[in-house]
């Protein structure tokens, strides 16, 4: 009965996005207050009911409801709690249910926060939003239905995908889409500020913060997706340029580029139009995303042509957004206001570079990612384009822009001083490159682009704290002084340094890989494999069974310089229902290195497959990404982000400036 | 009824969030306006960084008097923005909003419910189907793990393996179903009914095709008890995939024949006579679900296996699939084809040759 509920919650909340439609964008043409407060009490409704519809399919999933096809095929009564609530998630239908649940939920709070919107604004902007809801509310009733029921009830569930049955897959697909969909936002934001005609400051102000949150959620889900596939694979590698990663990357980059056009139009009110068209290309990117995982056109073309239901419609979701978008672009952008000028040399000019670079580099990803797909589908001919061809491309085009950074962040708004900037980085640069000579000189022989690679990091990172310790320090200040300043220094200043840093942690995680070691032997009980620094220890293998699947684990020691370290613990798992074996390697941290072991098949002589990995400051790939992501929301907190508009100014207390 | 109250109740709700804003009176000049805010805010900001030293006296003078230009435009657009929420037309886009509220919410949700729901399973009082069918299920699993523990530590419990047999196969497990089997049977007494679902068992493993083994089992039953049914049943089967479809009537025949008046498996026999083309059953089958998609499927794949060419796989499903079809002419001419498309490969050959001799096509045979 609450199935039942649920799929027809779902159902009026297709009825009630028509209304946050159609009135409010009538009540914003006729500039009608009453019909455009209607937008902000449908996108309410709208999301109360989706959010019941996904209560109700969760709780068939708790409950092993097998009477629903969705839960038959995705779920099985002996499944752990957590994995039961992430298999609402962890197919294809449920997945579109979360993704409608985020984008109303975004409606929702663009509702809520009504005294910081412009009244117009708002209308626009949530009626975009309802149109978007609308065309996923379709998809999901007519082609991917959670809530289609099997009579009789089935007796058991098929249970969910055994590589989803891991925690850090359980929480991957709501951080990626609350990234997708944050951008949903800014989209709508855009089309409304197209749609009414007016962009400003204003607007570049209330679209900042979605910006900002959809990207730093971003980036937690593709650091979390990457760590996944690192441990959970059992390759060892943690970035395929895979379609799948692809997909989340474009949008990332066109969102990075967003996040930075966005605050030179707060700051100068320029940039407006390329802005503008940046925030249709991102969510477009996300759709686009969306539809290459969704539509089945990655595992084979040929597999969509078989099944087109699905991806014709996301197609042509793609088509009307996309193409309606940019068709409202097209047509309105030529009557926005242009913004100021500025000199190259500047804040603003460096952020203008930083754009070109990220744009450029997601055009190479799009043409690597998609050259295959169209390939295929003209002429049938399957090639793949791996590692290779982005090293080639997109390394060249993310060196110079991560080498511009520092200088970018340190230079001032409208008139820079290139010369005086690098003056303030010459401590920086210097130290990077005497780092990168020390390490090049106790390596040689070694990888040439670890040394390089580590000390473009370093430098980012070093960057990052130059920059907050000018602005707050100067010679002859005391300390106490400079760390009141810092302190002093806008919550946006800090997220911006601490992001930076971030960057430059990832960077040094990436470039030490060349400094892994690799040994690949088989063992038996008591045999030792030594890779690089490190040696491991077969100790013994132990078959066992839990609820749902079996395994044999292998325990190893491991041994670093003649020391015990600890032991680690790989299996082979097989999944009972539906056949499906699984590795899960072994991971041992040491500092920010990590030991990593993988087993394979058994060999006849009863010797066990094991491959193992050092992977020398590998957990720097993610901590900078976290470091990244806790940047942006630093940035989020900042006050002046955080109160509306409309305060009265009479209300900003003279206490909040320190004193100095 | 109870539910359809609730969706009664959901829909008057969503009306209502609508209905609401719009019957309220609007109280002009609610809101100040955003645009000379912000670059109040933004003259204040300047001030507040020229006090703390980040910005330059001269650089600030510049900043200050750009917000001000801004914040001078802001004011001068303020006056065009009135808002128009009174009067006459205001009256008629509100009584044209609220009717358009009350008429596609309802509407748009009972229909799209109406034709992707399942109301008709709203009827039923609730949970009374699916509540205690959980409740044995986790019973089920229980009581599955017990025996499995039991049986772990006496493998030789012959009614043990008799009884997690069949609800393995419920569970879908099949090969733990055909093993659970074998050791019935090696532990305990022949038995008719035992070998049939051995045999029953080994048939589904195999996705419907009645291998050697199978036949074996269903022969063995019918020795023990030449009326057992359910092994007379598969041994038309596996007739007509020898393509002894005349053999496999006969039996069928007999089998109804002998049936006692009450048995519940008839009508299935009956069908299985239909498929086969004996009109005098014909009037009571049901119509089966998918002989034409099968065979659809089955074309399609060898008009792709033809064109294209294939694995050595491919060609035994379509072997196999000929088989199960009756149809051995074909499957004859499916093997021969793979055995000139894949002349090169010895080791498809073998795989060919195994299939073949399986499905006993022994004409095929280098």
């Amino acid at each position: 009965m609450l199935v039942e509920a649920g799929h027809f919650a779902l159902a009026l909340a297709l009825g009630l996005s028509l209304i946050q439609f159609l009135v409010p964008l009538w009540g914003a043409r006729a500039n009608d207050p009453v019909l455009m407060a209607v937008a902000p009490a449908s996108a309410l409704a709208v999301f109360a009911c989706i959010a019941f519809a996904f209560l109700a399919l969760t709780f068939a999933y708790l409950s092993s409801d097998f009477s629903v096809l969705n839960v038959v095929q995705n779920s099985h009564s002996a499944k752990p709690l957590i994995y039961k609530i992430s298999g609402v998630w962890g197919n294809h239908e449920g997945s579109m249910l979360l993704w409608v649940l985020i984008l109303a939920l975004f409606g929702a709070i663009v509702a809520i926060s009504r005294n910081s919107i412009p009244m117009r604004l708002q209308a626009n902007t949530l009626a975009v939003q309802a149109a978007v809801t609308i065309a996923f509310l379709l998809f999901i009733l007519t082609t991917s239905n959670p809530f289609t029921r099997v009579v009789p009830a089935a007796l058991e569930g098929q249970d969910l995908n055994p590589l989803l049955q891991d925690p850090g897959l359980a929480i991957h697909p709501p951080l990626l889409y609350i990234g997708y969909v944050g951008f949903s936002i800014s989209f709508a934001f855009a089309c409304a500020a197209l749609i009414d005609g007016r962009i400003d400051a204003v607007w570049a102000r209330i679209v900042r913060p979605w910006t900002l949150g959809a990207w730093a959620f971003l980036t937690l889900g593709i650091a979390m997706g990457s760590y996944w596939a690192y441990y959970e694979l059992g390759w060892g590698g943690w970035w395929f340029w895979d379609p799948v990663e692809n997909a989340s990357l474009m949008p990332w980059l066109a969102g990075t580029a967003l996040v930075h056009s966005t605050v030179v139009m707060e700051k100068r009110d320029a940039l407006k139009v390329w802005t503008i068209l940046l925030a249709i290309l991102t969510f477009s990117l996300s759709l686009l995303g969306t539809f290459l995982v969704r539509s089945g056109v990655l595992t084979s073309v040929h597999s969509f042509a078989v099944d087109p239901e699905r991806g014709t419609f996301i197609l042509g979701i793609l088509i009307l957004f996309i193409g309606g978008s940019l068709a409202l672009f097209a047509w309105r952008a030529p009557m926005l206001k242009q913004g100021g000028l500025f000199a190259p040399v500047s804040r603003e000019g460096a952020l203008v570079v930083n754009n070109l670079f990220l744009a450029t580099a997601c055009a190479t990803v799009f043409i690597g990612t998609l050259y295959p797909l169209a390939l295929e589908v003209l002429t049938g001919e399957k090639i793949s384009v791996g590692a290779p061809f982005f090293n080639f491309t997109f390394l060249p085009l993310i060196v110079p822009l991560l080498l511009l950074l520092p200088l970018g962040q340190t230079l001032a708004w409208k008139r820079g001083n290139f010369l005086g900037t690098a003056q303030r980085l010459y401590t920086v640069f210097g130290l990077s490159l005497l780092a990168t000579i020390v390490m090049f000189a106790a390596t040689y022989g070694g990888p040439v682009a670890a040394p390089l690679g580590v000390g473009l990091g370093l430098y980012l990172v070093l960057g990052s704290i130059n920059e907050i310790v000018t602005r707050s320090w100067s010679k002859g200040t005391p300390l106490a002084v400079a760390w009141r300043k810092a302190r002093g220094l806008p919550r946006s200043a800090w997220g911006t340094a601490i992001a930076h840093a971030g960057v430059g942690l990832t960077v040094i995680g990436i470039a030490a890989t060349a400094w892994g070691v690799e040994a690949i032997g088989s063992l038996k009980i008591g045999e030792r494999l030594k890779g690089g620094d490190y040696e491991v220890r077969l100790e013994r293998v132990i078959p066992r069974v839990e609820a749902n699947y079996r395994e044999e684990a292998a325990v190893l020691t491991v041994f670093g310089s003649g020391r015990e370290l600890g032991t680690l613990e790989t299996t082979k798992r097989l999944y009972v229902t539906r056949g499906m074996p699984t590795t899960e390697a072994g991971i041992l941290t040491v500092g920010l290195g990590q030991v990593y072991a993988s087993i394979g098949d058994a060999q006849p002589d009863g010797s066990i497959g094991v491959r193992l990995y050092h992977k020398p400051l590998v957990l720097l790939i993610w901590i900078g990404s976290l470091v990244m992501a806790a940047g942006g929301a630093l940035s989020l907190t900042d006050r002046r982000l955080r109160i509306g508009a409309p305060v009265p100014a009479k209300a900003m207390p003279p206490a909040a400036i320190p004193a100095e | 009824m109870v539910i359809w109250i609730i969706l009664l109740a959901m829909t008057a709700a969503a009306v209502m969030a609508v209905l609401w804003p719009l019957s309220r009176h609007y109280a002009v000049g609610r809101q100040a306006n955003p645009d000379t805010q912000f670059y109040r805010e933004q003259i204040a900001e300047i001030e507040r960084d020229l006090g703390r030293g980040v910005l330059l006296p001269s650089e600030a003078d510049a900043a200050r008097a750009e917000a001000g230009r801004r914040l001078l435009r802001a004011t001068g657009m303020q006056a065009e923005d009135a808002f128009a929420a009174v009067g006459e037309p205001a009256l008629r886009r509100r009584r044209a909003a609220s009717t358009l509220a009350l008429s596609i919410i309802p509407l748009l949700a009972l229909a799209t419910y109406e034709i992707y729901g399942s109301p008709q399973l709203l009827s039923e009082p609730p949970g009374a189907r699916m509540q205690p069918q959980q409740a044995g299920n986790m019973n089920l699993l229980g009581a599955v793990a017990d025996i499995e523990a039991h049986l772990a530590k006496n493998p030789q419990d012959g009614r043990g393996w008799e009884v997690i047999a069949p609800v393995y196969l419920r569970m879908g497990r099949i090969e733990d179903a055909v093993k659970a089997y074998e050791s019935a049977i090696r532990y305990q007494a022949p038995d008719a009914v035992r070998f049939a679902n051995y045999g029953e068992a080994l048939v589904l493993a195999k996705d419907g095709l009645i291998s050697a083994e199978a036949q074996a089992a269903f022969e063995q039953a019918v020795k023990l008890d030449p009326s057992a049914p359910k092994a007379q049943f598969y041994l038309a089967r596996a007739a007509v995939q020898d393509g002894q479809t005349d053999k496999a009537k006969t039996i069928l025949q007999n089998l109804l024949a002998s049936a006692p008046a009450d048995a519940p498996w008839t009508d299935g026999v009956r069908q299985e006579m239909a498929a086969l083309g004996a009109p005098e059953a014909a009037s009571t089958s049901a119509p089966q679900v998918g002989p034409e998609a099968i065979a659809g499927m089955v074309a399609g794949l060898a008009s792709r296996l033809e064109a294209q060419g294939g694995t050595a796989e491919e060609w035994t499903r379509l072997m196999r699939s000929y088989a199960v079809l009756g149809q051995r002419d074909k499957a004859t001419d499916a093997a021969k084809r793979a055995r000139e498309a894949l002349a090169q490969d010895t080791e498809a050959l073998r795989t060919i040759d195994t299939m073949a001799q399986e499905l006993k096509l022994t004409d095929v045979q280098p």
